[in-house]
């Protein structure tokens, strides 16, 4: 745990992450002379699918005309891909390898021979079983800043010279499987006052106040909500805000060097102006999909997350208190 | 065969008009007057789906200003019309489109749900938004796409680079940043409803994301405080687009989940909703759970509360708490007492079984009341230049809603508890208000003492004391308060009011306070609280600001005192009225008493300070006449005061009842419908003392009677429509004639006859022009009918009135291509075959006829024929003129006509009449114009009059009319 102490502008606000849910996303691949469409549609509405299960779908291939080709295969994909951050490019050059895209799974079917299709709309049903070899592991979905964790199901219609080949990408969502045992609730009290503070340059310009509360755990259900709650007790400034910072930590690496990143995911205020002393106020933040996994530890890379509550006053004093969380899924 | 026509009317058939009416009488049947009449007023037995008008009293003038007459069509709009009945039924929530099945379940959920008597927020609405306004300028701070400008470092580092790039991708939705500044009130409020309608569009064309912006950046602004005088009509604004945007969302989402056509029903599980629509659900409460401010991410969140039921059957019952307990983040006590007022609302709306989160919010909102007085608050006050009692007041409307909610079918013991807890927040004004505001009235009145005395103790600073005892007032208008505390609780709050300086403070107070009064005292009680209304509104001339409360009161007095006897005895009454001195404002309250007096007076009267009294009233109402006053409003004016004129009656002292007309008379003169309703009051005095003398009038009744009749003499010719002044001089003719004043008949027929070259070719109708002649038949026939019984004067010729009506007729300039004419003079011939009888049909009684003054002598019957055979022979010369091709049609039609009027009054037996008759009928059917059917009927009923003793000769006839067929 790390508390951080300083005087400056309104706290930053890195990036709010508003990118749609794959599963409302529908795009279709189309060739535009003959009008002919290619689309990949996975059976759940969610697209959410776990290790053991078994990915079902249809190709739709939509034309005016009949169809000539050469062949479509459905691939399945699995990968993680490292970004090293700017500032530490110069040091990790030397390890290119660590950033090439590590593979997690790879499939290709063949699902219909060269030749022609009727026209009309043609429904190509698919299955692949998602089962791991050996003893990898399937990693959640995860769209980070320096780690991306992502499974796509690409259709190639390959065709003849004259006609470009038709490609559709789909990406589909992994959810690893519940985690065995029971999750033990860990609770955390917290206070909060000018002395517990660390860095600080000036102690004594500093107005007092008593800020106490509780987090009802740091181990989180991922699908469940960060709760908690907060009570000002006391404080001379006014308060202007309170906001919950959630932050991912990414490390890529291995054991020459690694790169620690921290990044905010999201900025939840809790409380808006000068909140009433005394009075406990909730604290309750929803995890976002896609920018949350379970913590997750690998030998190249690792993702874990922090949730930072800021009390900022109205003489622009920002008190942060840094909690780090275990996420998991249930 | 022309030439033969002078013979008619020496052959005028001769009649015994007692036998014959013995014939022809038909058949009496005894009217049942039970149930139905046409004009009896509708009565609609279901009940109106009224919405409760508690606390409406301020401004209810215009409620009752319409015609007060009893008017059938009036009458029945008080039943229930179809189309406020199918608006009560559509409810302005669910708008999905119900099932048959789905309704029947649904209107079993809403009697379960909140009922018609709860007050709906769309009746508050506007009344906030009237009430909360500003003179001060105000900005719309909106920013679209991304929070570039405000974006800074954290400990934790993100490349520039990345972040730069994400950025310019959120803004290319659309424009970022807008600041709109110096606004004015309307241009705010149109501004919001420019943004209500882009939500609207962005939805509709399939951008949701930007929807959301729109709703986001729009709660947002509820955050800002700055022109707090303003923000409880901002909310009102902001939380109309939160609620189109929370009924798009649900109905996109119901939408999804409507298979084969089968739309859910209204009370559908979870279960039943496919993965689709759940998912989307889902994003939508997920992307909500992501917007970083608290105020905008509460309203959102609250906004599609309903969409819980997609979910979880449990959803909303826990989403509430956790909202509930959310508006503890937001530190200005002002915009959190919105936001549980406005999450209440979402809450009735969609659960009101959950009753638990109301009171949550409540005890929330008075754990936070200590931050009133804070200094933040205080501080942000001094900034803004607003008093603390003003302040005080924004709050009212957030708080009397949430009290309402929880008070409505609460039990007592709640309410109770929940006024206990007020008092130990240090009994204060603001809350004690909400609670008067929002609970039952009857459990206010109850404990009136009780109340009282809270508001006496309570802490004099903040919040206005005349506002708390003007709630009281409102509830006790409502419900009464036990029987012996009554006279307490007036002299305990009219202490207070009396000494209220601002007379606008003073006024609103004593307007509530004059319900009570009127409801549950004497007149001497009203009389001193009007008294004292009368002395605090004088001086300075405050009653001109208060017209509308002053308005109220006159209201409220008449309504419950509309014994008009015991309404004038209250001495301060008329003195009341002398404050409204602006001309349209006194007319208003004039026209109320009028009508209050048209309506409850049951008796006609001649009190005399009733009469003096009301004479003045209408006497203000006729003189606020002027050129420029609308026909309608004349209308009603002139219909106001007949109805008064109409309620006096002096009983037998018929000289006083004259001489009262004639003040009438003198008072009115510029509303004509006044004066045509006086001189029939005239009139009908006269035939009263007719009738009262039973025909024999003294010497003093006869003076009496010309009197009147000269009153109507000197009248009639000041009107302006010419048939009313037709009318009403044949009518006061007859009237004239009934009396035995025969040189006033005369005069009044003369008159009419003199005026009937006047008559113009058009006249306007109900506000459009219409050609006259149908009236002038009309009137001419009616005039006939009268001048068979009017006996010829001794100085002038024979039938010198007839003659001079058919000079009239001669040289009046009819429409070309009209028959008016011609059908005129065969009525004539009515007449003439009418007057040549032996003894007429009809006489007035003591008023000899020309056949009892010429006996039937020969020279008299010979005038008649002279007359008639003029008459016949501009008939037939007009009948000649019609043979050209286009006429022909008319030309059948009036011979059709003339043979009937042979056939009725002509003795057929001459020959050559007969002759002429064949000559008719055969004209009539000559080019094929003739109605077959008609004159087959014509044809049956002379063979049928054959039949008769006297009427042998009719077979013959009926043997000479050859039918033509039509080819």
């Amino acid at each position: 745990m790390w508390r951080g102490w300083g005087s400056r502008a309104p706290p930053g606000h890195v990036r709010r992450c508003h990118v749609a849910h794959p599963g409302s996303r529908e795009a279709v691949s189309r060739d535009g002379t003959m009008g002919t469409t290619l689309d990949v549609r996975v059976k759940r509405a969610g697209k959410v699918y776990r290790d053991g299960e078994v990915l079902s779908g249809v190709v739709v291939i939509t034309s005016k005309d009949t169809v000539q080709h050469q062949g479509i295969s459905l691939t399945m994909e699995g990968s993680v891909n490292l970004q090293l951050s700017a500032k530490n490019v110069g040091v990790f050059e030397a390890f290119c390898n660590t950033a090439k895209p590590i593979q997690i799974i790879n499939s290709t079917i063949e699902m219909v021979k060269p030749g022609k299709l009727p026209s009309g709309k043609t429904e190509i049903p698919f299955e692949f079983p998602l089962q791991m070899k050996g003893n990898k592991v399937l990693y959640e979905t995860y769209h980070g800043v320096f780690v991306n964790i992502q499974y796509t199901l690409r259709c190639d219609m390959r065709r003849s010279l004259l006609a470009k080949d038709l490609t559709k990408t789909c990406e589909f969502i992994v959810h690893s499987l519940s985690q065995k045992g029971k999750l033990l609730p860990s609770p955390v009290d917290f206070t909060i006052t000018p002395e517990t503070l660390q860095n600080v340059k000036e102690r004594a310009s500093l107005p007092k106040f008593l800020i106490r509360g509780h987090l009802n755990s740091t181990n989180c259900v991922i699908t469940q909500p960060l709760t908690g709650e907060l009570v000002v007790e006391s404080a001379e400034a006014a308060v202007k805000s309170i906001e919950l910072q959630l932050v991912r930590v990414e490390t890529c690496g291995c054991a020459e060097g690694y790169a620690r990143d921290a990044t905010e995911i999201q900025n939840i205020q809790i409380a808006d102006g000068d909140v009433c002393r005394g009075l406990p106020i909730p604290i309750h933040m929803v995890f976002p999909r896609l920018f949350t996994c379970p913590t997750l530890e690998t030998t190249n890379f690792k993702v874990e997350f922090e949730v930072n509550i800021v009390v900022l006053l109205h003489d622009d004093h920002l008190i942060t208190e840094n909690f780090p969380l275990k996420l998991c899924r249930m | 065969m022309l030439s033969l026509h002078s013979y008619f009317l020496r052959h005028a058939r001769v009649r015994n008009y007692v036998s014959e009416s013995e014939v022809c009488k038909l058949e009496s049947v005894p009217l049942d007057f039970g149930d139905y009449h046409p004009l009896k007023p509708i009565t609609v037995t279901e009940s109106k789906t009224k919405k409760m008008t508690r606390k409406g009293s301020t401004s209810s003038t215009s409620s009752s200003s319409s015609s007060s007459m009893m008017d059938p069509l009036s009458s029945v709009l008080d039943g229930t019309d179809p189309l406020s009945l199918f608006a009560a039924a559509a409810d302005p929530v669910t708008t999905a489109p119900p099932t048959d099945g789905a309704r029947r379940k649904r209107d079993r959920d809403e009697s379960s749900a909140v009922g018609s008597d709860f007050e709906p927020w769309s009746s508050k609405r506007g009344e906030i938004l009237a009430r909360y306004t500003t003179t001060e300028k105000l900005s719309i701070n909106l920013y679209m796409g991304s929070e570039k400008g405000k974006a800074t470092t954290t400990g934790s580092a993100v490349s520039e680079k990345v972040r730069t790039r994400l950025e310019e991708l959120d803004d290319l939705e659309e424009g970022s940043q807008k600041e709109l500044l110096n606004l004015t009130q309307q241009d705010y409020m149109n501004r919001i409803e420019e943004l209500n309608q882009s939500l609207k569009d962005a939805w509709s064309s399939d951008q949701k994301v930007k929807a959301l912006k729109i709703v986001i950046q729009c709660s947002k602004l509820l955050s800002d405080t700055t022109v707090i005088q303003f923000y409880p009509s901002k909310f009102v604004l902001i939380t109309d687009i939160l609620d189109t945007f929370g009924k798009l969302v649900y109905e996109r989402i119901l939408s999804m989940c409507v298979d084969n056509r089968v739309s859910l029903p209204d009370n559908f599980s979870p279960e039943s909703i496919n993965d689709t629509a759940k998912e989307t659900c889902l994003n939508w409460f997920f992307k909500i759970a992501s917007i970083r401010e608290l105020i905008p991410r509460f309203y959102v969140e609250a906004a599609i509360l309903k969409c819980n039921k997609f979910l979880s059957k449990t959803g909303i019952l826990e989403c509430l708490p956790r909202l509930t307990a959310m508006i503890r983040g937001i530190g200005d006590p002002l915009v959190a007492v919105y936001a549980r007022a406005y999450l209440c609302r979402v809450g009735m709306e969609v659960a009101p079984q959950l009753k638990e989160s109301l009171n949550k919010n409540f005890f929330d909102f008075l754990l936070t009341f200590k931050q009133i007085h804070g200094d933040t608050v205080q501080n942000q006050l001094v900034v803004q230049c607003v008093e603390i009692p003003l302040y005080l007041t924004l709050y009212s409307p957030a708080i009397d809603w949430i009290l309402q909610c929880i008070a409505y079918h609460a039990p007592d013991v709640l309410l109770t508890e929940m006024m206990e807890r007020c008092k130990k927040l240090g009994n204060n004004a603001l809350l004690l208000n909400s609670v008067m505001s929002a609970f039952r009235a009857e459990f206010i009145a109850a404990r009136s003492m009780d109340f009282i005395a809270m508001i006496k103790e309570c802490d004099e600073s903040g919040f206005p004391k005349h506002l708390l005892f003007r709630s009281l007032g409102l509830n006790l208008a409502l419900a009464d308060p036990p029987e012996n505390d009554r006279l307490q609780i007036l002299n305990e709050a009219w202490k207070v009011i009396t000494k209220l300086k601002n007379p606008q403070d003073y006024i609103n107070c004593a307007e509530v306070w004059v319900e009570y009064t009127c409801r549950h005292f004497t007149k001497r009680e009203v009389n001193t609280v009007l008294a004292d209304v009368i002395k605090h509104m004088t001086p300075d001339r405050a009653f001109e600001d208060a017209y509308p409360q002053l308005q109220s009161i006159i209201q409220k007095v008449i309504t419950y005192i509309y014994d008009f006897a015991l309404l004038f005895s209250v001495e301060k009454f008329l003195p009341f009225l002398d404050m409204f001195q602006k001309e349209s404002v006194r007319v208003e309250v004039c026209k109320c008493i009028m009508e209050s007096f048209i309506k409850h007076q049951q008796e006609s009267t001649k009190d005399p300070v009733i009469l003096n009294a009301l004479l003045h009233i209408c006497k203000t109402m006729h003189d606020s006449v002027n050129a420029l006053t609308l026909e309608d409003e004349k209308r009603m004016l002139a219909a106001l005061i007949n109805g008064f004129i109409k309620m006096v009656s002096f009983g037998r002292d018929f000289e006083q009842q004259l001489s009262f007309y004639v003040e009438a008379r003198s008072m009115f003169c510029n509303l004509e419908p006044v004066l045509v309703q006086l001189i029939h009051s005239v009139n009908q005095l006269a035939m009263e003392t007719r009738r009262v003398m039973k025909g024999n009038h003294s010497r003093k009744t006869a003076a009496f009677v010309r009197a009147c009749v000269a009153f109507c003499f000197i009248t009639i010719p000041s009107l302006s429509s010419i048939f009313t002044r037709l009318n009403l001089y044949l009518h006061s003719g007859q009237v004239a004639l009934a009396n035995q004043c025969l040189s006033q008949a005369d005069a009044f027929f003369k008159a009419a006859v003199s005026l009937v070259p006047e008559v113009p070719k058009m006249i306007s109708v109900d506000g459009k022009m219409r050609p006259s002649d149908a009236f002038l038949l009309e009137f001419l026939c009616n005039f006939f009918s009268t001048l068979l019984v009017v006996p010829d004067h001794p100085e002038q010729g024979v039938l010198f009135l007839v003659r001079g009506l058919l000079n009239v007729i001669q040289d009046y300039t009819w429409e070309d291509n009209s028959d008016d004419k011609v059908r005129i003079y065969t009525n004539v011939l009515h007449l003439l075959s009418a007057m040549a009888q032996e003894s007429f049909i009809y006489h007035v009684d003591k008023v000899d006829s020309n056949d009892t003054l010429y006996g039937g002598d020969s020279k008299f019957l010979a005038e008649i024929n002279k007359l008639s055979e003029t008459v016949v022979s501009q008939i037939l010369d007009h009948l000649k003129t019609l043979g050209k091709e286009e006429t022909l049609k008319r030309q059948s039609q009036l011979a059709h006509y003339f043979f009937n009027t042979i056939l009725a009054h002509g003795d057929l037996r001459n020959n050559r009449l007969n002759q002429l008759s064949v000559n008719l009928w055969n004209l009539a059917q000559k080019h094929g114009f003739a109605d077959t059917k008609t004159m087959v009927k014509t044809l049956e009923y002379i063979k049928r009059q054959s039949k008769q003793p006297e009427m042998s000769h009719f077979t013959d006839l009926a043997l000479r009319l050859p039918l033509q067929s039509r080819t």
